[in-house]
């Protein structure tokens, strides 16, 4: 198992995609297939079930360290991970043992259906003979869950540099149907359990922010306006009768919503088409924090799809029956989109995106406005005889965002409020990129539900690095979106910058901060006076 | 009033020995202090009068001033202060470092400071002193932390470095530069050359000034020969972390070294290249050997995890209460850094 701890040491230390993928692609280069396959299966979510109950790994480590039930949760409130935690208490080895992570992985199914004490005799006999690191990694496979910062996108770039192979594919190829016992890795990533073919999605078209004065943009008919609705984008494929939802990160996520799935199979044709995923409930468009309680979710309980209903907004269509057409002008794809839309009768929630009726620019200031009321983010402006273009490309797609100003930051230091917010995380420091580094941009408080504030309390107290004093520092990984109603050059301020009345807008946890605003982004938004 | 009570009172200035008239590391100017070891949050600056052992003694010096009014003594060589026996025993947390213990008419206070039980190829070892009121520091009070011993870190260490050089890459290390700087040059010396920040080198000075012998190291000067560098050792104090200067060495490995390394968490947390847990404070099993080897009907429990910590100890038949004091502050740590990277300008 070193290879795999040694993997696991180089991901988790880094927090630069390139290196993870370097690494990833290091271990594919060097392990045994069946191990590659177990990687792939582990950071996928394609687990076994726990064969040992935390409960107990819990009680058989105090047993062993002697150790009060309080000082063991204070050492797990302080360490923030059950797996470390233990890890981390127990006594030195007294041997070492040395399996691979296959022969790991075959133990511990061994182990689902024997008793506790035979569990209990294989983990303390496993315990006494890792290291820590390797003690770390045991504890987390009898979890199956790896929380260490490598995404799907991540392990299939690492794949895609390996072999050549398209991303995309592999993508679909791991995400796909497959039994770690009847598969070579070989064949899994040259993907011969699945269509490729159907699946297949286009890279999106992406809009800047407009940057110049509506009337510059030419005659008003020239154009479709839309709202900019405020979701998350995805492309939905559906080719001979299978469907697939791909993100605008490049993930599938057909499995997080079956009602799309459902509703696109009433279609008889076949199609690619451009929208916008949100959280939708009796005809209305939710906030993006309901939509956020849908993401990332690997079974969707019958609950939260009342909860939270998901509904979609079609913009564009780049295929139709086969056929790519993305060359052909917006306004005549928008026509087949609407045919095909008439072709059924559609339920409430899927619509077409609607066109903002309008005959001069001046109109428009008044309608953006409004956005706001309906959730939307502002508008869209799409020159008619615009192509789809391969991502982002200047002049042709425009979004026209509501005030107020907003940009992307990440917390540095929390505080801890006053009264009754005394024992929690309140109180925020927010930073953007500066050159390597990051620059504080605001203090923030308020714009946050208490179940929000609860949650990042705890996170505060997991990742502080700091035990002193009121304000913890904290690993620059949670991401806001910070409003404010004004922005000016200062010299009191060490970024140059002072925002007038920041808040929080949104929690961004769809967010890695690697993407936040950097301190020049921030200074655009600041208009000659 | 008890004997106890003549020979240590809690104040908001900090420890104070009414009956010899002193204070212990105290945070706030006053006329007779009694220094424990250099850090910045134990030897603070504006006392009338210092005293501290022989080795601090230019350490002091060098952080607080030229001028200060200031005494020493070695381990061990007791003196009287107005009927108070004071002396000084190792207490293994940095050069110079010393637990400071007070007795009078039979009753013996031992004040810790900071102190690592663990040996280490540097610093005199801790030693344990039988008193009646033990007040002990508790950074790392979780049974989380269990540190290694000086020969496994110093071969994990030399494993980096070696590591770095095949990948052509320069090995640097942060830690603070007193205490820690001087703890990394002793693992890392024969590994290959050292360079040290001109801030560590000044202290290293100040050190060897008082006679006591460091590894050989070289100062890393602002104009430094990039060719010379790659593949060599660099010890630099955190606050540098994302410098200018640190981003001018050729393709830097970057390392902390802090008993905070210990937990994954704290690791992840900047973007270095690696952490390890190397510190100058007891781990938990070091508390409790110190703690019980005291015998002490009494113990004050003082920054760190003090409650967890004190709690424990009561649990364990061991009568414990916690000390509010204002050492491991974290603005103090951080002036610190500032300082250090003034210094480095």
């Amino acid at each position: 198992m070193k290879q795999f701890s040694d993997l696991i040491s180089a991901i988790e230390i880094t927090n630069k995609t390139n290196a993870k993928i370097d690494a990833l692609v290091n271990y594919f280069g060097a392990a045994p297939d069946k191990d590659k396959l177990w990687l792939i299966a582990l950071f996928t979510g394609k687990r076994p079930s726990r064969p040992v109950k935390t409960t107990l790994m819990k009680q058989w480590c105090m047993e062993i360290t002697e150790l009060p039930e309080w000082l063991f949760l204070e050492s797990y409130s302080t360490v923030g991970d059950l797996g470390e935690t233990i890890a981390l208490l127990l006594p030195k080895p007294t041997h070492k043992l040395e399996l691979s992570l296959t022969e790991w992985m075959s133990e511990l199914k061994k182990l689902k259906p024997k008793s506790d004490e035979e569990k209990k005799k294989f983990v303390l006999e496993a315990w006494s003979g890792l290291e820590q690191q390797e003690r770390l990694i045991f504890n987390k496979l009898i979890g199956g869950s790896f929380r260490i910062g490598v995404s799907k996108k991540t392990l299939v770039n690492a794949l895609a540099k390996l072999t050549g192979i398209d991303a995309n594919q592999l993508m679909h190829s791991i995400i796909g149907n497959w039994d770690i016992n009847s598969i070579s890795f070989e064949e899994l990533i040259k993907g011969t359990h699945i269509n490729y073919d159907n699946s297949k999605p286009y890279p999106f078209c992406l809009a800047y922010a407009l940057e110049k004065e509506l009337p510059e943009l030419g005659k008003p008919q020239e154009w479709i306006v839309e709202q900019k609705w405020d979701g998350i984008r995805g492309q939905i494929v559906k080719r001979n009768n299978e469907i697939y939802i791909w993100s605008r990160g490049e993930e599938l996520v057909t499995q997080q919503f079956p009602e799309l799935v459902e509703v696109m199979s009433n279609f008889k044709d076949d199609f690619v088409i451009d929208g916008e995923i949100l959280a939708m409930k009796d005809n209305a468009v939710l906030l993006f924090n309901d939509l956020q309680k849908r993401l990332n979710r690997k079974n969707v309980t019958k609950k939260l799809l009342e909860e939270v209903p998901i509904g979609f907004y079609a913009y564009d269509i780049l295929e139709f029956n086969g056929d790519d057409i993305r060359e052909q002008p917006f306004g005549k794809r928008r026509q087949i989109l609407e045919k095909i839309f008439n072709s059924i009768t559609l339920p409430d929630h899927l619509k077409l995106s609607f066109i903002v009726d309008f005959e001069a620019w001046e109109d428009l200031y008044d309608i953006r406005e409004n956005s706001r009321a309906i959730n939307s983010e502002g508008l869209m402006l799409k020159q008619k005889a615009s192509p789809y273009h391969t991502g982002r490309k200047k002049g042709d797609w425009w979004k026209w965002k509501v005030d107020p100003l907003t940009i992307d930051a990440v917390m540095i230091y929390a505080q801890k409020g006053s009264g009754r917010r005394s024992s929690k995380y309140t109180d925020y420091t927010f930073a953007v990129k500066k050159e390597d580094g990051l620059v504080t941009v605001a203090k923030a408080y308020s714009g946050l539900t208490d179940k929000e504030i609860t949650e990042i309390s705890r996170w505060v107290n997991k990742n502080a690095i700091e035990k002193f004093g009121p304000v913890r520092t904290v690993k620059p990984e949670l991401v806001f979106e910070i409003a404010f109603e004004g922005i000016a050059f200062s010299k009191r301020h060490k970024s140059g910058v002072a925002l007038r009345f920041p808040r929080i807008a949104r929690w961004r946890k769809d967010k890695p901060a690697s993407e936040i605003d950097t301190l020049e982004t921030v200074k655009q938004l600041i208009t000659a006076p | 009033m008890g004997i106890k009570q003549q020979l240590i009172k809690f104040t908001k200035k900090g420890i104070y020995c009414p009956q010899g008239k002193f204070y212990l590391d105290p945070w706030f100017p006053v006329d007779y202090a009694i220094i424990s070891h250099g850090h910045a949050d134990h030897a603070r600056w504006g006392m009338k009068y210092y005293l501290c052992q022989n080795d601090s003694k230019a350490i002091l010096r060098h952080r607080i001033g030229a001028d200060i009014k200031i005494e020493s003594l070695g381990y061990d060589e007791p003196i009287y202060i107005n009927g108070v026996q004071v002396s000084f025993h190792p207490a293994g947390h940095v050069i110079g470092s010393a637990q400071i213990r007070l007795e009078y008419k039979g009753y013996v206070v031992v004040f810790t400071g900071d102190y690592k039980t663990q040996p280490d190829f540097i610093s005199q070892p801790f030693e344990s002193i039988k008193c009646n009121t033990f007040i002990t520091e508790s950074t790392f009070g979780l049974p989380i932390y269990n540190w290694k011993s000086e020969k496994e870190l110093q071969s994990e260490l030399h494993e980096w470095v070696a590591s770095n050089q095949t990948n052509s890459r320069t090995s640097v290390f942060l830690g603070y530069s007193l205490g820690k700087a001087q703890r990394l040059m002793s693992l890392l010396d024969g590994c290959d050359d050292i360079y040290v920040h001109r801030a560590i080198h000044n202290l290293n000075e100040a050190i060897s000034s008082s006679g006591i012998e460091l590894p050989k190291t070289t100062l890393l000067t602002a104009d430094f020969d990039k060719k010379e560098l790659q593949n060599k050792i660099i010890i630099m104090p955190p606050g540098l972390l994302g410098s200018r200067l640190l981003k001018r060495v050729p393709n830097a490995a970057t390392a902390i070294c802090s008993g905070w390394m210990q937990i994954r968490g704290n690791r992840r947390w900047q973007s270095v290249d690696a952490g390890f847990a190397v510190s100058d404070h007891a781990d938990w099993n070091g508390l409790i050997s110190a703690v019980k080897a005291t015998e002490a009907e009494q113990v004050y429990v003082t920054h760190g995890s003090q409650a967890v910590f004190s709690k424990y100890l009561n649990e364990i038949g061991i009568k414990a209460d916690e000390l509010k004091t204002e050492y491991g502050d974290e603005k103090m740590a951080e002036a610190e850094k500032e300082s250090e990277t003034l210094q480095a300008e």
